[in-house]
């Protein structure tokens, strides 16, 4: 663990890319759904997800995209990336997504699909469930 | 972060709710940043303007906030998604110009400086060296770190709104003289500026915070705007310097190969339906240029230039609208390529663009394919 960003106490499950996103050009801001063609995760939703992934990039109205996202109801429970920047940290402050930083290690050890839980407040952060 | 009493009490809530929403995205900010203390700014950039980028949500949130929210410093901002001069030429829809003329309405309220560019550093004077200012708009922040002597975060768009509110920003390691940990070797001969769009974007990929770029020679206005605007599409990073770099520093090649990986990224016709210039927008020089390349000449499909307000009506007064209007161009004030919605996909198959950041934003946002030219091969292919 890095450091925490936003706070917050939730469950849900890994969607995991180990490319960066830029949440401008290309998330639905209604839906959630990823629109590059050349994206790990084209055509997904990452709507009640805990998206894992290096860090956002590109645009700074990124985070207007992650506000609107949250706004309507189809963002992630939470994000967990290795690298902070500016558009995913104060996207997810002013909408409330918890926010993580982790190691390299700590990455490549979370899997798609595992279900886990991320609590700022508790000792470990993040637990397998 | 180190917080003062004062700062400290505004995150609490003491000083009112917006104080409260400033000072929590500033910490965020100076967290993701690690920063130790929150700086003075003198002028601050917004991003965040365009209905078509913001949506519903920010419509409303800007509207929210406009009620209470007043700018603290000089505060100007990012370009709108259309020109109200030439609204009725396009297929624009009710809501979309309601919507936009809300947006531009609150920004206006906060006291906000309705200058709806991207380059803000052409069009304004340039503060002293070192000044510390908040630049959201991507290219914008890399063109004030790396050429005009100002210091910015890679600001996002509330952490800037954060900073025009607040007066103040994270002093994060792009505020101090760090020094890159990578050094760009450009190896590409011959380069114009669709090449140097291509650097930027690469430049992005493998940049952390910052960049050093070896090999370049002179470059001209429109070639250092193509980088900074290729760059701040594709990463995280917001500076290069023009340097080798220490000894023992990484260093990676940027060469044809490297030009053949971009191209086939965001190259996806052979030819597009109509063109478009400016993203950046372009200023007073490149309409100059452009005029004079485009004499005797005129296009055979729509070319759309994007310019700041303030620049068409100096290149109107000059002469250079009345002659790239009878080149068969449109000129447009106050908006930009990126995610405009005078370019969709019901009319547009294709868009030719000279663009690394256009292309970008047009494939993936607008959903339109891309044509990648250089502007002189543009006018060669498309100007009879």
């Amino acid at each position: 663990m890095k450091k925490i960003l936003v706070n917050g106490n939730v469950k849900g499950s890994i969607l995991k890319t180990e490319m960066p996103i830029n949440f401008l050009g290309i998330v639905d801001k209604k839906t959630g759904v990823i629109s590059d063609k050349n994206h790990e995760l084209y055509q997904k939703s990452i709507k009640d997800s805990i998206l894992l992934f290096p860090s956002g990039i590109g645009s700074s109205v990124g985070a207007y995209t992650i506000y609107s996202i949250k706004s309507n109801n189809s963002s992630p429970v939470a994000m967990i990336c290795k690298k902070a920047d500016l558009t995913v940290a104060t996207g997810c402050a002013l909408a409330n997504i918890p926010l993580v930083i982790i190691s390299d290690e700590e990455f490549s050890s979370l899997e798609n699909g595992q279900e886990i839980s991320i609590d700022t407040e508790s000792a470990n952060i993040i637990a397998k469930i | 972060m180190k917080l003062s009493r004062e700062e400290e009490s505004a995150l609490k809530g003491e000083q009112g709710e917006i104080m409260e929403m400033a000072y929590r995205i500033l910490v965020a900010t100076g967290e993701a940043t690690d920063a130790e203390k929150l700086v003075p700014i003198e002028w601050a950039h917004l991003s965040g303007v365009n209905y078509n980028t913001i949506g519903d949500a920010g419509e409303e949130f800007l509207s929210g906030i406009s009620k209470d929210a007043r700018v603290k410093v000089k505060t100007t901002l990012n370009p709108m998604g259309f020109d109200i001069d030439n609204a009725s030429n396009y297929d624009l829809d009710e809501n979309f110009i309601l919507k936009q003329l809300s947006i531009r309405n609150s920004y206006e309220t906060m006291g906000v400086t309705p200058s709806f560019s991207c380059i803000p550093y052409e069009i304004f004077d340039i503060p002293k060296k070192g000044t510390q200012v908040a630049f959201a708009e991507s290219n914008a922040a890399i063109h004030a770190n790396s050429y005009d002597n100002l210091k910015t975060n890679k600001e996002s768009a509330f952490s800037a709104l954060a900073s025009a509110i607040t007066g103040k920003s994270p002093y994060s390691s792009l505020r101090k003289d760090d020094l890159p940990n990578l050094t760009i070797q450009m190896k590409v001969k011959n380069a114009n500026e669709l090449t140097y769009g291509m650097l930027g974007f690469f430049a992005g990929k493998v940049g952390d915070v910052s960049v050093n770029i070896s090999g370049l020679g002179k470059m001209d206005t429109r070639q250092c705007k193509a980088m900074c605007g290729g760059m701040g599409t594709s990463g995280t990073c917001a500076k290069f310097l023009f340097e080798e770099g220490q000894p023992g520093i990484e260093k990676v090649d940027f060469d044809e190969k490297e030009v053949q990986k971009v191209h086939d990224e965001l190259n996806t016709a052979e030819k597009g339906d109509i063109i478009t210039l400016g993203s950046p927008q372009l200023g007073l020089e490149e309409i100059s240029d452009l005029t004079e390349k485009l004499k005797g000449r005129s296009f055979e499909k729509q070319c759309m230039i994007f310019t700041p307000r303030t620049v068409k009506e100096q290149a109107k007064k000059i002469g250079y609208i009345d002659e790239l209007e009878r080149a068969g161009c449109k000129v447009l004030a106050d908006c930009c390529t990126c995610l405009t919605p005078l370019i969709n996909k019901e009319n547009v198959d294709a868009v030719t663009t000279n663009s690394i950041k256009g292309a970008f934003y047009l494939k993936n946002s607008n959903g339109v394919d891309v044509n990648l030219k250089s502007l002189s091969q543009i006018i060669a292919d498309e100007a009879k």
